[in-house]
């Protein structure tokens, strides 16, 4: 993908994010697929549905566009299922999305270089924590316990708590 | 007149949290009892001042007092009264002066509860409670004023957002700040401590309560937030791993791993260091949650810069307070020495396990929520949705929610992994049981989901196993269980009803995204459809007028087997002041599963489109979820926490531990 048409996508994007709830307020909430959109064919759509909850309403707030109601998720429905009738396979629709919006249209990201952080942070912090805790353990192996002696101060508390507590 | 009492009040405040941060902690450093005396009354004033300019503003909405900017922003004259007093806190500047009034309480209830803290401990985290108020005060006066008039008060206001016109979504931001602003308590306890250079168990059993507290709010807070989603927004969902939600998850994930790494400096004197960095974590999400969520920044960078003074303030306030006590945290956690010793397979080993994963999780949760905005900081676009999150959650809480049974039945320092198990060996075969007959009744469905329903299993009967054997259920005659289970420490019965109240949640998020089946469809009046054994039949619409809206209202009636068992009444609604429309479902709820009726666009010639659910066990989310709650609140009716909270006198903190 070419850097300017990068850059391009972001600032629309950041227009479409800045713009997003003055075009929505009338349009809220969301109402999802429409009965007049859906296809005939269950199979299709059954696979339409499935696409569509992985595809990101791009002017919307992290709502699917099988969720949303915005006009453009309406427009990205319908051409899913124009897709999807022409024969593309679930893969080429999708990919048929993403030329067009970019990785920002998938919820869930690609795996790729940009995202490989993305995706091994879970391992990462597994094994960060998983190491701490074994040195901490290490370090800490042993059954004896050798708890600090109270000060003289303390000892006096503790025994005015127990006695206040015993005391009817 | 009353307007300005409140601005006044507020500025009050400022100085007042400035003399409490400043004196009490220059008195404990040099031992100057008078100075430290300070805080107790400095904390009790503030919170009234906070409380006086919280009330000023709750009568200006409540009396409509257009001459308010705020008032007019956010409401209408003819706005029922519970919305107008919400509305106080439906706006960015409410909603600010409502956590800080949260923030005070709990310094004003340390103060006048926390007697049998030790002077220093308290001066200094009274101390610590009023920097944060002071930098949240600051941030009010200086650039989020509620108080500001307009030259020219209009007739009337511009309403609240209808959607936000609900009870769920009312009563939530309250609990999610008191969950938000209890974590600071810990903190302030933290850094104490840490200035202090000394953490004991007694330190973690004052902390404990108040975590606890914080955490029922927290999530109930939460849970109340994802039940408004699932009936108002109008497709039956519940959580969309939003940056919103995850704002309030973070806190949570880590605010439950400071209530388990907490018990184990109670008890066990070790793993102190992890606690009091828990503490510091939870609280920072906290305050990243509030931040994230009040300046927009997730939803788009612009709404940040669209102020610019708020955005340098909220940075500058985040970099002070985290920023602040983890260098603190650097430089003085290595004099804290752990004396307690365990072998890895052990209580303290399994509460470790429970950090673990609950860290993770909160980590987990953190990186992908910001991820995107890292990515664009490199020209990089990208959506991190609901898809990851399950993903990457599934698989990390799966073997925790594996584990956690046995957490409970693990003896201190070190264990018999034999011995717990076949303790439980009994929770083991029920839940083995519940997967194999599902698979037979459903005749397969999709794997994953009955493995995580014979894990919520698990979960529930492995959460009363322990205290099952206790009271020898089915062993002994029932009363002498009866009476067994009345000295089970309520910390045990808590930590049960939290325990399988988990299992429930997982049980009703497992069943309802797994066998959910609905139908869109276009109906005519007169015209039935069937779905999960129901008949549901569209009467027609009518309309109908509520106090600031019209509404479309269908008329559906549900039966089964010819029988009629209910009728349905969803509804469009319109408000005229803000030109919105909202969407109000209507659910029929067995507790095993919700009937859910949203009604849709006119299609002409009377036929409407429709939108039907039924979403199997979806309530045991939220009933769930309010176990954990009980769960909670009767852990911290605790005898052992009469102890180290706080009572005022001697007298009635022993007539209770008698008569408990």
């Amino acid at each position: 993908m070419a850097q300017d048409s990068g850059w391009l996508r972001s600032t629309l994007i950041v227009a479409w994010l800045l713009l997003a709830p003055v075009l929505l307020t009338n349009s809220w909430p969301a109402a999802a697929v429409e009965p007049k959109e859906m296809l005939a064919d269950p199979a299709l759509e059954a696979r339409a549905r499935e696409i569509s909850r992985g595809l990101r309403c791009v002017v919307c707030q992290n709502e699917s566009i099988d969720e949303s109601d915005a006009d453009l998720a309406h427009d990205l429905r319908i051409l899913v299922r124009e897709r999807l009738v022409a024969g593309d396979s679930d893969e080429q629709v999708v990919q048929f999305i993403v030329d067009r919006y970019g990785d920002f249209v998938l919820l869930r990201p690609p795996v790729k270089p940009e995202t490989y952080l993305l995706w091994a942070s879970p391992a990462i912090l597994l094994l960060l924590a998983g190491a701490i805790i074994a040195l901490y353990l290490r370090r800490h192996r042993g059954a004896g316990t050798m708890p600090q002696p109270l000060t003289a101060e303390e000892q006096a508390r503790v025994d005015a708590l127990l006695k206040a507590d015993v005391d009817p | 007149m009353i307007v300005e009492l409140g601005h006044f009040a507020l500025i009050l405040a400022c100085f007042v949290a400035l003399i409490q941060a400043a004196l009490p902690l220059w008195g404990a450093q040099r031992g100057i009892a008078p100075l430290m005396a300070l805080a107790r009354p400095a904390a009790q004033i503030q919170f009234l001042l906070v409380l006086g300019a919280f009330l000023a503003l709750v009568h200006a909405f409540v009396t409509s007092d257009f001459s308010v900017n705020l008032v007019v922003q956010n409401s209408h004259s003819l706005k029922p009264l519970l919305y107008k007093i919400t509305g106080v806190w439906g706006n960015h500047e409410g909603s600010m002066v409502l956590w800080v009034l949260i923030l005070t309480l709990f310094g004003a209830l340390v103060a006048t509860f926390g007697g049998n803290l030790p002077a220093g401990l308290q001066a200094r985290a009274l101390s610590v409670q009023a920097m944060i108020a002071l930098g949240f005060l600051l941030f009010i006066v200086v650039t989020s004023n509620p108080f500001l008039r307009v030259l020219q008060p209009p007739a009337d206001g511009h309403g609240l957002n209808p959607v936000l016109q609900d009870p769920g979504l009312a009563f939530h931001p309250p609990f999610l700040y008191l969950g938000y602003v209890g974590f600071s308590i810990a903190f302030s306890f933290a850094v104490a401590a840490l200035i202090e250079g000394r953490v004991d168990p007694a330190w973690a059993r004052w902390v404990r309560p108040w975590t606890l507290l914080a955490w029922c709010a927290l999530t109930f807070g939460i849970a109340m937030g994802s039940w408004w989603a699932y009936y108002e927004l109008g497709w039956g969902g519940w959580w969309s791993w939003d940056p919103v939600e995850n704002a309030s998850f973070m806190p949570w994930l880590a605010g439950t791993a400071l209530l388990h790494s907490a018990i184990v400096v109670e008890k066990r004197d070790a793993l102190k260091i992890w606690t009091v960095l828990l503490a510091i974590i939870a609280f920072s999400f906290s305050l990243i949650g509030t931040f994230l969520v009040r300046s927009g920044v997730l939803s788009s960078v612009h709404a940040f810069a669209n102020d610019p003074a708020r955005g340098i303030f909220i940075l500058l306030l985040l970099t002070i307070a985290i920023g602040g006590s983890l260098a603190l945290f650097a430089v003085r956690a290595p004099a804290l020495k752990d004396s307690g010793l365990f072998t890895p397979l052990s209580r303290e080993g399994g509460l470790l396990l429970n950090n673990l994963f609950l860290s993770v999780a909160a980590g987990v949760v953190f990186f992908g929520t910001l991820f995107p905005l890292f990515a664009s900081a490199f020209g990089y676009t990208v959506s991190v949705g609901a898809p990851f999150f399950n993903l990457v959650f599934g698989i990390l809480m799966t073997p925790f929610l594996c584990l956690l049974p046995f957490g409970p039945l693990l003896a201190w320092k070190r264990a018999d992994l034999l011995g717990a198990a076949q303790r439980i060996w009994f929770a083991g075969l029920v839940a083995a049981v519940a997967v194999i007959l599902l698979l037979y009744m459903i005749n397969g469905g999709p794997a994953l989901a009955i493995f995580g329903l014979g894990l919520a299993a698990w979960l529930i009967v492995g959460a009363f196993a322990d205290v099952a054997e206790r009271i020898k259920l089915f062993r002994a005659p029932p009363a002498a269980s009866w009476s067994r289970l009345r000295s089970v420490p309520r910390a045990t019965l808590g930590m049960t009803l939290a325990h399988g109240g988990l299992g429930i949640v997982i049980a009703g998020i497992v069943a309802a995204s797994a066998w959910r089946a609905e139908q869109i469809l276009v109906m005519r009046p007169g015209q039935s459809t069937d779905i999960s054994g129901y008949s549901v039949l569209f009467q027609g619409v009518s309309q109908v007028d509520g106090p600031n809206y019209s509404a479309e209202r269908g008329e559906f009636v549900v039966s089964r087997d010819g029988a009629e068992l209910a009728r349905l009444h969803p509804e469009k609604r319109f408000y005229p002041v803000q030109a919105q429309s909202t969407t109000e479902s209507a659910i029929r709820t067995t507790g095993f599963g919700d009937l859910y009726l949203v009604l849709g666009e006119d299609q002409g010639d009377g036929a409407r489109a429709v939108r039907i659910y039924h979403n199997p066990l979806a309530p045991w989310m939220w009933v769930g979820a309010v176990i954990m709650v009980i769960g909670g609140l009767i852990s911290l009716t605790d005898r052992r926490y009469r102890i180290g909270v706080p009572s005022r006198r001697r007298a009635p903190s022993a007539a209770a531990g008698a008569s408990a």
